[in-house]
């Protein structure tokens, strides 16, 4: 985790390449040490973002203070930053030895400290053995070492990681995730990763900084922006969510009672204000579906299975009530059987925990 | 059983009369051969002929005597010959080089930025590929009547250079096309400057379009006639038109000698280039 000391901090930045905003008045801190992600659909700006962080942009407005210098007009050179890029973009011409080292060459660092630094920066990825290996004799994730070797033998502030692991197959992503945290770790250094894959920003990151059309929507870490996403965009993009719009018909002690469109009137806790026209949300992980009607205190509806997908650990359920709003339950398949306990024309009970509810003023 | 059961197939199928021809084997179609022959006699024949004869104990070109050298010692001893040679090397030498330089700038600006008029100005610099020669030379003897310039070893050498770059620049341009600009940034990012960058990590990458693009200015400076017959004044003739000067009295092995020479130049060039810049691209390109 970060201890305390803002390494990065960029403050009402904008950016529009003629007519297009790609990044609209972000502001936001990253603490020295963190694994801080940016996390957003294709297109929202956060690969622009990274790219002002490296200097390869200048933000049209606003300022980017990394390690306590503005860095308005710095030459990506020149920044205490260093960037693992998608394409790895590894020099093709290069060995591996001489790709590692080549941040230090052109600073003209004496040639025994290189060889000593790139031994150690080869040993940090483990790819011992591969100095004099040519690019084109490397696999995909080898590559991808040689790009991190290459951007951490400069000891940078902060790393930079352009949706690092999108171009590697399932099995070998999910072990890179461990990796990098764990490499992480280990260096100390600060690392910013763009990705729009929501598991690995989970998995991954200290806090992630939810994007989506230029705006930064919510700065939290993994379980808060997962139990409690400040809006409906952030609900519907992170995991699996039933939205529904309702209204707010009154406030009493801590508890909102609401009316829901297709369900009946319900009452939750909620903490702040809420008025008007809203959002409702309950996660399919959060719903229990019963043959009996469940005990009290749990708001419960009856509804009659539609869909059942198996995925192996889990099943989703899709149920439609009455009046035809369909609610997602996910139920996970605990017992070793091959017999669904759950077909397509059940009717059922769904319930959950008032507090387990979500209400989005936005 | 099924080894059994194919070998009669097999056995009767030359037996077939020819088979049904399929669009992609059309190799095999007679009237492609005759052409393909037709074509490389037309191609061939000629050069051979002309090497050939250069060997030729005779004062004219027509009839097999005997071999011998000597009219390649004649034409070594040919003092007019000689400075046409030299000439042309010099010319040709300073051409490329200039032209490369130019050419590689050039295509790579054209294929990196955006610039207003950039259209009319692609659509101009690529004027002297289309334009005919005997135009472009008319015009560049005009243009150095009308400034004065002397005609001579520097105008033939600048004109060869004006209409080698936008050859140079098609060929760079190519190979841009295929360029990942991270590379580029990374290198950047790494701590070099721009001038570190296209040195350690952009001109690697082209080498193979730069070692072409000379290749290509290099032959197209050697050859020339028409725009260097404009151009050239006294004392500046190169090779191919002294060549043609001295085929208007009678065609003599001595010529031919001179020819030969000239294509075993340019032959031995072009597959030292070639050499170079397959192995260049092999290592470039394997990466998958």
């Amino acid at each position: 985790m970060g201890n305390g000391k803002t390494i990065i901090s960029i403050r009402q930045v904008t950016k529009r390449f003629g007519p297009v905003v790609a990044v609209d008045d972000a502001s936001l801190d990253i603490a020295a040490g963190e694994f801080f992600a940016l996390l957003g659909p294709s297109g929202c700006g956060k690969t622009t973002l990274l790219r002002m962080l490296a200097g390869f942009e200048n933000p049209t407005e606003g300022d980017i203070i990394i390690d306590g210098k503005a860095m308005d007009g710095v030459d990506p050179n020149w920044r205490p930053v260093n960037m693992v890029f998608q394409s790895y973009a590894v020099f093709p011409h290069m060995t591996v030895a001489r790709n590692v080292g080549y941040g230090l060459r052109v600073t003209g660092v004496r040639t025994e400290e290189i060889r000593d630094r790139v031994r150690d920066a080869l040993a940090l990825v483990k790819m011992e053995g591969y100095e004099e290996r040519m690019p084109d004799q490397l696999s995909g994730g080898q590559r991808q070492r040689v790009a991190l070797a290459r951007a951490l033998i400069k000891r940078p502030k902060v790393l930079l990681l352009d949706e690092p692991l999108s171009a590697l197959d399932a099995k070998l992503r999910e072990a890179m995730r461990l990796e990098l945290v764990r490499l992480q770790q280990s260096v100390g250094i600060t690392f910013v990763i763009v990705t729009h894959d929501q598991d690995e920003a989970l998995s991954m990151a200290n806090r992630i900084a939810v994007m989506d059309q230029g705006k930064v929507r919510q700065i939290a870490p993994p379980a808060e922006l997962y139990e409690f996403p400040n809006s409906r965009f952030v609900a519907g993009f992170i995991g699996k969510m039933n939205l529904f719009a309702g209204r707010v018909v009154g406030v009493t002690g801590g508890r909102v009672q609401l009316e829901v469109r297709g369900l009946d009137r319900i009452a939750v806790p909620h903490a702040g204000p809420a008025s008007g026209e809203i959002g409702i949300a309950i996660r399919p992980e959060k719903i229990r579906i019963d043959r009996d009607a469940p005990a009290d205190g749990r708001i419960s509806l009856r509804g009659r299975v539609t869909e059942v997908a198996y995925y192996g650990d889990e099943s989703h359920v899709f149920l439609e009530n009455a009046t035809g709003v369909t609610i997602t339950a996910n139920v996970p398949n605990e017992a070793r059987t091959t017999t669904p306990s759950i077909a397509i024309g059940d009717e059922l009970w769904l319930s959950w925990e008032p507090a387990d509810t979500l209400v989005l003023t936005t | 059983m099924t080894d059994i059961a194919a070998k009669p197939a097999v056995a009767a199928a030359p037996r077939r009369r020819r088979a049904q021809i399929t669009p992609l084997e059309y190799t095999r179609r007679r009237w492609l051969q005759i052409v393909l022959l037709a074509n490389f006699f037309f191609l061939y024949f000629p050069i051979v002929a002309l090497v050939a004869f250069s060997f030729n104990d005779s004062k004219r070109n027509i009839t097999w005597q005997g071999f011998t050298l000597k009219y390649y010692r004649q034409a070594y001893e040919n003092a007019a010959l000689h400075e046409a040679f030299t000439n042309s090397m010099i010319i040709a030498a300073t051409s490329t080089l200039v032209s490369t330089a130019l050419g590689t700038m050039l295509g790579v600006a054209l294929h990196r930025y955006r610039f207003p008029g950039k259209g009319a100005f692609d659509g101009w610099i690529h004027l002297p590929i289309v334009i005919p020669e005997i135009c472009m030379g008319v015009a560049m003897l005009a243009f150095f009547a009308a400034v004065n310039i002397q005609l001579g070893l520097f105008t033939v050498t600048v004109s060869h250079i004006a209409f080698s770059i936008p050859f140079v620049a098609v060929v760079i341009r190519a190979r841009m096309s295929g360029f990942d600009e991270a590379l580029e940034e990374a290198s950047r990012d790494l701590g070099a400057d721009r001038w570190q960058t296209f040195w350690n990590v952009t001109f690697p990458y082209l080498l193979p379009g730069v070692v072409a693009g000379a290749l290509l200015a290099l032959t197209l400076s050697l050859d020339d006639f028409v725009i260097t017959f404009f151009t050239s004044g006294p004392g500046s003739t190169t090779f191919p038109v002294k060549i043609y000067s001295m085929v208007r009295f009678s065609v003599t092995p001595e010529v031919n000698a001179a020819s030969t020479v000239l294509i075993v130049l340019t032959l031995t060039l072009t597959v030292t280039a070639m050499v170079i810049q397959s192995r260049s691209t092999r290592k470039m390109t394997a990466r998958g």
